[in-house]
């Protein structure tokens, strides 16, 4: 399995990325990163949009880079089934984009939020929380400004019944409380999918919870998320 | 009202909307300029339009809503239907 890692102007977490996925160690996935205006996005099995700021958060985060030429080739390889996730400015582009419904808006206490967060797995039935089990609690670090998932009511009762809400925000043993919530998002809702769940984004960032050593809770359990593409059994 | 840099002040966000945004979208023979700004939108209750106006301006001006170092401000008024 090829992964595209797409490189906007100001992804941040793209070497990141790449990183997790080369230090699962498995020979059969490979990853590289491609820039936003390249015509290779095509050819591979998986593209992953990673994290940072891209086109400088102007107007709205993710807003100038769902115009961009990979997002055309993302509409047309995500309609034909291809798993793409969206880590942090990866889920507010895809968002931006109309690939996943919703809004990611300031945070509530409108500060830039950067600290180390539960996520529960709701659904572990997507391409990129299959190695999971439902109701794992997953350590992994948020760092952003405008991640508070913003959608009516109505259409958070559709994600919900549809199982298309795959993390949310909870305490160390699973619960989602008022607490565990650190963006005021709906729900506690920190990932989704689409309709057809191979479009998964997330504000919390996998990459940066792969190696116990870069983690002050030794955590690695983001591997899970990209130990997901290869399958389902995780190691 | 509207706060946005003053024309001499450069708008990062207003030229990044314009060249990576429009530019590239084929309204680039159109668009000649792209400001980013400011806007809130204040009720109150006053005499008439002038009146209001006025408040919204001294209220900007004393309470240093915008910064006028280095913005403009633009003040709309209309009148809230019952």
């Amino acid at each position: 399995m090829n992964v595209a890692v797409v490189r906007f102007p100001g992804s941040n977490c793209d070497l990141d990325a790449v990183q997790a996925i080369s230090k699962l160690g498995s020979p059969e996935i490979t990853t590289k990163l491609v820039w936003h205006e390249s015509d290779e996005l095509a050819k591979f099995d998986a593209i992953i949009l990673p994290g940072g700021f891209s086109f400088g958060d102007c107007l709205r985060a993710g807003s100038i880079a769902a115009r961009s030429p990979a997002i055309a080739t993302v509409r047309k390889k995500a309609e034909a089934g291809t798993p793409v996730l969206g880590i942090c400015n990866g889920f507010q582009i895809l968002v931006e984009a109309g690939l996943l419904p919703g809004a990611l808006l300031r945070n509530s206490g409108l500060k830039f939020v950067c600290d180390w967060t539960n996520v529960k797995v709701e659904n572990a039935d997507t391409p990129f929380s299959r190695a999971a089990q439902v109701g794992q609690v997953l350590r992994m670090p948020i760092a952003h400004g405008e991640g508070r998932y913003y959608a009516t009511d109505e259409e958070v009762d559709l994600l919900r019944r549809d199982h298309r809400i795959i993390f949310r925000y909870s305490n160390a043993l699973g619960k989602v409380t008022g607490d565990s919530n650190p963006t005021g998002t709906a729900h506690g809702i920190a990932g989704i999918s689409n309709k057809e769940g191979n479009v998964v984004g997330l504000m919390p960032h996998p990459e940066r919870a792969c190696d116990p050593l870069l983690s002050p809770y030794s955590s690695s359990d983001g591997r899970l998320v990209f130990m997901s593409l290869l399958g389902g059994a995780s190691s | 009202m509207v706060i946005s840099n003053k024309k001499s002040a450069r708008d990062p966000e207003g030229e990044t909307i314009l060249r990576d945004l429009v530019n590239k979208s084929g309204f680039e023979r159109s668009v000649k300029s792209i400001r980013a700004g400011k806007y809130l939108k204040v009720e109150v209750e006053a005499a008439d339009e002038e009146k209001a106006k006025k408040l919204v301006e001294k209220m900007c001006n004393e309470l240093r809503i915008f910064n006028p170092a280095a913005h403009s401000l633009t003040v709309e008024v209309g009148r809230i239907s019952e």
